[in-house]
């Protein structure tokens, strides 16, 4: 018996054990997922938290309900892989060996990079709400806020979904209007890029939206440290900046057992090939999600996408074919701009953001770099079509290649 | 696309005035490009570019996190040695493309 094992039952694990165990036959193959949690958890809908329009049990699952008949669960911490031995060490001592391993351990903050961050004010007046605690925290600080310097800041490039902080900002515009006290909160977008985003037209697009909202965007402001007694963030070259409430992106990083396996870059991603999947580092272990280097957002829509690529690689990895299926690192990301509106960018490693529609040219429903209410819809319907077609790993109706077809090529 | 010539030799510059081919660089062309920016380049400059060009040669991605952690210099020294926007310039400077952070 063979046996294809997978590191971590995230979004992109718990999708790939659904889609191979629908591919491999079960007297041949064995297939063992491991993750050292049991809760499965809706990451885009911790940005709602703070805001009261999700509370935490509209976010929580159990992984077990995710994974199919015919594969084995383990939850376990994950020591080491051991490449040279096909081997995986998980905490405690335990052995499994493999033939084929997908990696799929995600990132994770990690605060304790930044001096000052994990300090006296940590959740009490700083907050992340890239995890459901520090979410939640916000959320019960917001209730009794009644105005004041209101700073989200980027510590480190890359982040998981690159539009959630502008989506943090343009919600709380909306959450402070709506509580009349929007006069009294100053909104400011603190970031290490040039810009409000990476690509140049949906940077334009969204620097537009934040001045309209009355964010100010203080762009190249590389933290170096955070002082809690003045409550100030501090940069590399000096520059600082007041807040009274802190809302952070503590540095990204990969899994600790990506370095214990000595498998990582200097943020433990996963050097992988940004095409056909494969690891770098070994020819049966295949990288997919957060967890690896390529170059393109770190996003459930691009774990979903290039899960169809490495299916089809697999199976030819298996069979002893050449990888022909190439991940174009399409990406697909709903940014929820406030006041029942929101945006959509779609793009790929060789094509930016460009306005259209989608995914039917010229009828949408929905519009590529505007500001419309059906675009959030698109993101109220994401939660169901994560918990219920995404993670089982069924056909969407979009192609996982990114198409050219209701865009517009045009000049900033 | 520009042609620009440095210290002699022509070459080519993107519209941000980053090369187009990287094996276009010496170090006379680096010090020229270094004096447009206001920059009088030390041994430790040229330590940082050789760092940033071996980066690239391999394939990886800069990041100034990477630079901080090459044992050159510091986060804070690598800004001191390049003032206002130290991975713009000195890629501009080491004659390789501009860092584009990926979305
Ligand atoms: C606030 C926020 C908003 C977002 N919004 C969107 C959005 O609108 N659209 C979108 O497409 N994406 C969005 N995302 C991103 C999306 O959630 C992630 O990209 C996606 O979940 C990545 O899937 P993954 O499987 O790679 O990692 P994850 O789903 O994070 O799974 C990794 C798993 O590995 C396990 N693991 C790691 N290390 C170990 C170890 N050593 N031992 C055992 N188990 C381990 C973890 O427990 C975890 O279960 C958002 C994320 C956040 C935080």
């Amino acid at each position: 018996m063979k046996r294809l094992l997978i590191l971590g039952a995230g979004t992109a694990g718990t999708m790939m054990a659904n889609k191979m165990r629908k591919a491999l036959d079960r007297e041949d193959w064995n297939i063992t997922i491991v993750d050292q949690h049991k809760t499965h958890y809706y990451q885009p809908g911790f940005l709602f938290i703070p805001f009261g329009i999700y509370q935490k049990q509209d976010v929580i699952k159990s992984k077990s309900d995710f994974i199919p008949p015919g594969v084995d669960l383990i939850y376990s911490a994950i020591d080491k892989v051991v490449s040279d031995d096909n081997k995986v060490f998980l905490e405690g001592g335990k052995v499994l060996n493999y033939d084929v391993l997908i990696i799929a351990t995600g990132t994770h903050t990690a605060p304790e990079e930044t001096p000052g961050l994990k300090d006296k004010l940590w959740y009490k007046e700083i907050f992340d709400f890239y995890t459901i605690d520090g979410a939640v925290a916000l959320q019960k600080y917001f209730k009794s806020f009644e105005g004041g310097n209101l700073v989200m800041a980027i510590t480190e490039l890359p982040y998981k979904c690159p539009v959630a902080p502008i989506e943090f900002v343009c919600l709380a515009d909306a959450y402070f209007t709506q509580k009349g006290i929007r006069d009294k909160v100053k909104i400011s977008f603190v970031t290490p890029l040039p810009g409000a985003f990476t690509k140049p037209i949906a940077t334009k697009m969204l620097s537009e939206l934040l001045k309209e909202k009355n964010i100010e965007v203080i762009p190249e402001f590389y933290i170096e440290s955070i002082d809690n007694e003045n409550k100030k963030l501090k940069s590399y070259d000096g520059q600082e900046i007041d807040f009274d409430v802190l809302t952070i992106v503590p540095v990204n990083m990969g899994s600790d057992m990506v370095e214990r396996s000595g498998m990582g870059d200097d943020l433990n991603f996963i050097p992988t090939n940004k095409q056909t999947l494969q690891s770098e580092k070994a020819e049966n272990i295949f990288v997919i999600g957060d967890a690896s280097n390529i170059p393109t957002s770190k996003a459930g829509s691009v774990a979903h996408f290039s899960g169809e690529i490495l299916y089809d690689n697999i199976l030819s990895y298996i069979e002893g074919r050449p990888l022909l299926a190439k991940f174009d690192g399409h990406a697909n990301c709903y940014i929820e701009t406030g006041f029942g509106k929101g945006a959509l960018i779609d793009f790929n490693y060789e094509t930016e953001p460009l306005p259209g529609t989608f995914p039917l040219p010229g009828i949408g429903p929905f519009g590529l770099l505007k500001n419309t209410k059906i675009n959030h819809y698109g993101k109220v319907i994401f939660r169901w079509i994560y918990w219920h077609i995404l993670l089982k790993g069924k056909e969407m109706p979009i192609e996982a290649e990114m198409t050219m077809a209701g865009k517009k090529r045009v000049k900033i | 696309m520009v042609e620009k010539t440095f210290a002699g030799t022509i070459v080519n510059l993107n519209d941000e005035g980053y090369f187009e081919d990287m094996n276009q660089w010496n170090k006379e062309i680096a010090a020229e490009i270094a004096k447009e920016e206001g920059i009088e380049l030390t041994d430790k400059h040229f330590q940082v570019l050789e760092f940033l060009r071996a980066k690239v040669e391999k394939g990886e991605t800069l990041t100034i996190r990477s630079v901080g952690k090459s044992g050159i210099v510091d986060i804070k020294e690598f800004y001191q040695l390049f003032p206002g926007g130290p991975l713009k310039k000195s890629t501009k400077i080491a004659g390789i493309k501009k860092p584009t952070s990926c979305v």
